[in-house]
């Protein structure tokens, strides 16, 4: 190789400082001293004038969540098509504008912004994790624009931002615990994938135990995407609980019940409890390993109700007489309709206007009656304990007697002080 | 030798011609032609950049393929959004998620990020502390080649695990966001979000010269000569391992630094940002630009991602194709990248040469003058 | 007792599944130093194999011995034309293998999506596999017993072939010196091409016995990849005593971590122990002697 002659590095170092210097500090605002951003000050860009009015739908259609918010993103465009159907909100047609989240929780923060600053939306609905969630999080606080979140969560949080039409813990966990009580669990065995719901759903568990004199005989959890369940379930055997209450996510479910069953534990022996699985999920389970276990939540295609079978109707119609539906894609669906009631209520679309309208606006749901928090912006919902059946539909076995009222800190349990 | 001169006076001078284009773009017309949006947008891409400057160094010049720069990306990142974390807090203050999901104690290995300048020098000092100690323990037992690759991958396999293990102290695998401040500017301004692109700019720029000087400089040669001959290389009395560590923690800086600017530019960090998948990503850029060159890893880089922010726009699965098929067809065929194509353009004869394309020809100006090497050329001794 | 005993039956079982998934790598990386990163696929074909099959027979009875002929053959086409197409012409090159190969694993991966859809698919056992078999008092899953014994099998014929046959003969000269092997009159590019296809092959076998234990779907290769690659590491290239040993060792240090300190950081402290461990031996367990300068 030949020597390559020597330069004297001086130029480049010159460069570099001019570079360095050239930043001018061109910087803007800082932060106000009382910590709160200046926020608010980005004057929103959603067009009112034209006969049409944009939304945006942001839901994984890449990556590991794309399985389960893809079907979100169906029951959207449903509601939407619909919408339009019926001549809009206020008149103007709904134009939908859709993003990839890509299963990345970077990714749901840029397409976010883009949704809102680029194509000025007037609302947004999606996101599945709280993961994506948190990430979406201070971009509407930031731009204080609107997102509609359908899925149930661990709750602690209440974004003046967002509107959540999936079930906080008080209407879906703890009537799950309530269900598995008054059936005479004295002990149980919790077992999640180690991320924040299923960690913060287990700290209620807890609490909720202590108060009500259950044990809890042992706590496990699963990395993401753990595939060998050997141990756990050798565990939650010999532990010997009365129920199992599972918060696993996604792929591990399939391995964790495959394994339950291998392992000879059935239903009747020691019956599992699951606040993540839905109908959509019970297929790639497999029915065999799941039939008669008992999951939460406040929705199921069997609920017997006129609006249930006009949207469950629909949906087939659309989508395939084979798919199914489930409560997140209740809750999507609902949360459009939900949103053009306010927007009718507010008549305007601005997000001051919608926040100030939202108290007590109702909408006739497939699940029942939803009323929106003003101060929460949760949805009372009604919960339903449910009962997976032979074809893979899920049967409700118990039904709460009216919508629970949301209360995403559970400021009404004493038992729960301290737990946020 | 004159023709050599005459040859290499040239590159030199196309190379200055390509840097001075770059800045152009980077500084004056990116910024007056493009939307807040899509400035950030590039903000995020030039830090991933940085990673793939490094990678050029490390894998390009010193032939170890690094498949764990997640690790440090995260390193740096993560060191960030501490600190940014306690400054929303405030003084004795605690980051919000601890109140919600951890025990409401700060944990002591938190402490020392409330500083600035403790923030700063960490960014920098701890990933070429770890890339030192891992690299020089890794490089003097010769484990290289595919062993160092599967190594790399099992080290951010286990630091992702880690991350979303300790949610508590950690944030999970909601990492950590909601950041409102950057050293005391507020970051949901416009005019601070600029500020934030030019500093990402200018950085890029830096490790750029840096790394053209270290390429130019007898540390470069020997870099080749190791990746080349590392025995040989032993046999001259030089140390293989030392060399190969220096280009690593390099790397790992540059990694560092990338991942500490994308943390107020995104306002998120998350351990999906830093897992085994997206390590093999920052590849992609590097292996398409032209791993051997200087600036083929950074456009490379910066085009992968736009085409990925693009593409995945409007066709999520043709997106997964497409990068599948960037892999097979350049690291197959190309395995000197886009530049590779651009140099055999360019030996054809003269007659042949019909109608260059500007696009490509552009790109062979600000493309290195020291050769692209040839394949790797270690073999595995079983 | 009983606990320490339920442990080794986890970690064997642990083991056996790293090992069917690291055996075919044993074989293509160690013997021919590919990185093949579309290995994993390879096993997601072998597992949809046994979904195509059981919806076209119906019984499982029947459909999963059936499966792990017909995804042995799958994974091992796969592999043959993976080969063929790409990796032939890239033997001196093995770390760019690795990205290429990567590529060729998300296209499969986006395939498997448009067919099948992005879903898990379910693949229901065969009723002879289900529940446990209780031995002294402990029950021990009668489809992990299946997996552990199919494990030992392919070690075990894989060893037969090797040691024992002409094409054997010619793998392991190949491999040990290519150039020689050539003088001596055997086709590289064809032993090559049937190693492959063997290797490829115990993949699909593989990914037909997973089917058992967890989800099917397109991501399903991603979670084995890395691990199944550290075995063969630890193990030391191309040898098969290693990779066996490697891959009980880390099943059963897995089990037993996870029994105390939680799943996570089990998972954590296992790669950790693999990197340390390379820097004791960065030949792996077992290594052929040579005289080069590793």
């Amino acid at each position: 190789m030949t020597a390559v002659p020597r330069r004297p590095i001086r130029a480049t170092l010159a460069l570099a400082a001019a570079l360095t210097m050239g930043l001018s500090a061109c910087g803007g605002a800082k932060v106000s001293a009382d910590g709160t951003a200046a926020a608010n000050n980005a004057a929103s860009c959603v067009d009112t004038s034209g006969d049409s009015i944009k939304i945006g739908f942001l839901n994984s259609l890449s990556g590991t969540m794309a399985i389960s918010e893809k079907t979100v993103n169906d029951s959207l465009n449903l509601a939407a098509e619909e919408i339009n159907a019926g001549g809009g909100v206020l008149g103007k047609k709904l134009q939908v504008v859709t993003e990839d989240g890509a299963s990345e929780p970077t990714k749901f923060a840029e397409k976010a912004r883009k949704l809102i600053t680029a194509d000025c939306t007037a609302a947004v609905f999606g996101g599945w994790t709280s993961a994506s969630r948190k990430a979406m999080l201070p971009v509407f606080e930031g731009a204080n624009s609107l997102l509609f979140y359908p899925v149930q969560y661990e709750g602690l949080e209440a974004s003046k931002n967002i509107f959540y039409s999936g079930a906080t813990t008080n209407q879906q966990i703890i009537p799950a615990l309530d269900y598995l009580r008054e059936k005479g669990a004295k002990s149980l065995y919790l077992v999640g994938s180690d991320y924040v719901f299923p960690r913060t759903a287990n700290k209620i568990i807890t609490a909720y135990a202590k108060e009500h004199g259950m044990e809890i005989k042992g706590e496990e959890y699963a990395p993401l995407g753990h595939t060998d369940f050997s141990t756990i379930v050798g565990k939650v055997r010999s532990a010997n609980a009365d129920a199992v209450f599972n918060t696993l996510n996604g792929d591990s479910n399939v391995a964790f019940f495959k394994e339950y069953r291998n392992a000879g534990l059935t239903a009747d022996t020691m019956p599992v409890m699951s606040v993540s699985i839905a109908e959509e999920e019970v297929g790639g389970i497999g029915v065999d390993n799941v039939q008669n276990q008992l999951v939460a939540w406040n929705y199921y295609e069997t609920v017997d109700s006129p609006q249930n079978r006009t949207f469950v109707q629909a949906f087939k119609a659309k989508y395939g007489q084979n798919r199914v539906t489930s409560d997140p894609m209740e809750a999507a669906y609902t949360s459009l309709y939900l949103w053009k009631a306010m927007v009718e209520k507010a008549g305007a679309f601005d997000t001051a206007a919608i926040q100030n309208a939202a108290d007590g606006v109702t909408f006739d749901a497939p699940e029942g009656k939803v009323t929106v928090n003003g101060q929460n912006h949760h949805i009372a919902k009604t919960a339903r304990i449910g009962k997976i059946n032979g074809t893979g539909l899920i049967d409700s076995v118990w039904t709460s007697p009216g919508p629970i009222d949301p209360d995403p800190y559970l400021t009404t349990y004493p038992w729960a002080k301290g737990l946020s | 030798m004159n023709t050599f001169r005459s040859l290499w006076a040239t590159t030199w001078f196309r190379l200055l011609v390509g840097l001075a284009i770059g800045i152009v773009v980077l500084f004056v017309l990116a910024p007056a032609g493009l939307s807040d949006f899509r400035l950030s947008l590039l903000a995020r891409f030039l830090c991933v950049a940085m990673v793939a400057v490094g990678i050029g160094l490390a894998w390009g010049q010193g032939g170890m393929l690094v498949m764990g720069q997640g690790v440090f990306f995260g390193l740096g990142a993560y060191l960030m959004a501490m600190h940014l974390k306690l400054a929303d807090a405030g003084p004795g203050g605690v980051p919000d998620f601890m109140l919600l999901y951890g025990t409401g104690e700060l944990p002591v290995w938190w402490e020392p990020l409330r500083s600035p300048a403790v923030t700063v020098i960490l960014i920098v000092a701890l990933p070429a502390l770890v890339a030192g100690v891992l690299g020089y323990l890794i490089f003097r037992r010769a484990v290289r080649g595919a062993y160092f690759a599967i190594l790399s991958q099992a080290l951010v396999a286990a630091f992702a695990i880690l991350l979303i293990g300790q949610q508590q102290t950690t944030g999970g695998t909601n990492g950590l966001n909601g950041f409102r401040g950057f050293f005391g500017y507020d970051l949901n301004d416009p005019a601070n979000q600029r500020m934030l692109y030019f500093i990402a700019a200018a950085v890029l720029v830096g490790m750029v010269l840096i790394v053209w000087q270290l390429r130019r400089s007898r540390f470069g040669e020997l870099l080749v000569a190791v990746r080349d001959q590392e025995n040989r290389t032993r046999f001259l009395g030089y140390n293989p391992a030392l060399v190969k560590t220096v280009a690593y923690v390099i790397a790992a800086v540059f990694a560092a630094i990338g991942g500490a600017l994308f943390v107020p530019i995104v306002g998120i960090i998350s351990p999906a940002d830093v897992g085994v998948v997206p390590s093999i990503a920052f590849l992609a850029g590097v292996a398409i630009g032209g791993r051997a060159t200087l600036l083929g890893p950074v456009l490379g880089s910066i085009a992968v991602s736009a085409a990925g922010s693009g593409l995945s726009e409007t066709f999520p699965a043709a997106w997964t194709y497409f990068q599948g098929a960037v892999f097979i067809l350049v690291v197959g065929f190309l395995p000197g990248g886009l530049a590779e194509l651009v140099g055999r353009v360019r030996r054809l004869p003269a007659r042949r040469r019909l109608r260059p394309d500007p696009t490509t020809a552009s790109t062979t100006g600000i493309t290195s003058g020291i050769d692209a090497p040839g394949p790797d050329t270690e073999r595995i001794h079983a | 007792m009983e606990v320490i005993a339920a442990q080794l039956f986890a970690g064997a079982s642990i083991g056996s599944v790293l090992l069917l998934a690291a055996l075919g790598l044993s074989l293509t990386f160690g013997q021919m130093g590919v990185i093949n990163m579309a290995h994993g696929e390879f096993m997601m074909a072998g597992a949809y194999t046994a979904f195509v099959l059981r919806g076209l027979i119906g019984d499982p009875n029947i459909s999963l011995p059936l499966a792990l002929v017909v995804g042995f053959g799958v994974g091992g086409l796969l592999g043959l034309i993976l080969h063929r197409s790409l990796l032939s012409r890239m033997h001196n090159r093995p770390l760019d293998t690795l990205l290429v190969t990567w590529g060729v694993a998300l296209v499969l991966q986006q395939l498997a999506r448009d067919i099948f859809g992005a879903p898990n698919v379910d693949v229901p056992a065969p009723t002879w596999l289900a529940g446990p078999i209780t031995v002294f008092g402990i029950g021990f899953p009668k489809a992990r017993v299946f997996i552990i014994v199919l494990a030992v099998a392919a070690v075990v014929g894989i060893s037969l072939v090797l040691t024992r046959t002409a094409l054997g003969r010619r793998i392991r000269a190949v491999s040990q010196n290519r150039d020689l092997a050539e003088v001596s009159g055997i086709s590289s590019p064809r032993t090559d091409d049937l190693t492959f296809f063997i290797g490829s092959g115990i993949a699909g076998l593989a990914g037909v016995a997973l089917t058992l234990l967890g989800s099917v779907g397109p991501t399903l290769g991603q979670n084995y990849i890395v691990d199944a690659f550290l075995v063969v590491v630890v193990g030391g290239l191309g040898r098969v005593k290693g990779a066996v040993i490697a891959a009980f060792g880390l099943g059963v240090l897995q089990a037993f971590v996870e029994l105390s300190l939680g799943a996570s950081l089990a998972k954590v402290l296992v790669l950790l122990a693999v990197v340390a461990f390379l820097q004791i031996r960065p030949q792996g367990l077992v290594t052929i002697r040579t005289r080069s300068l590793a």
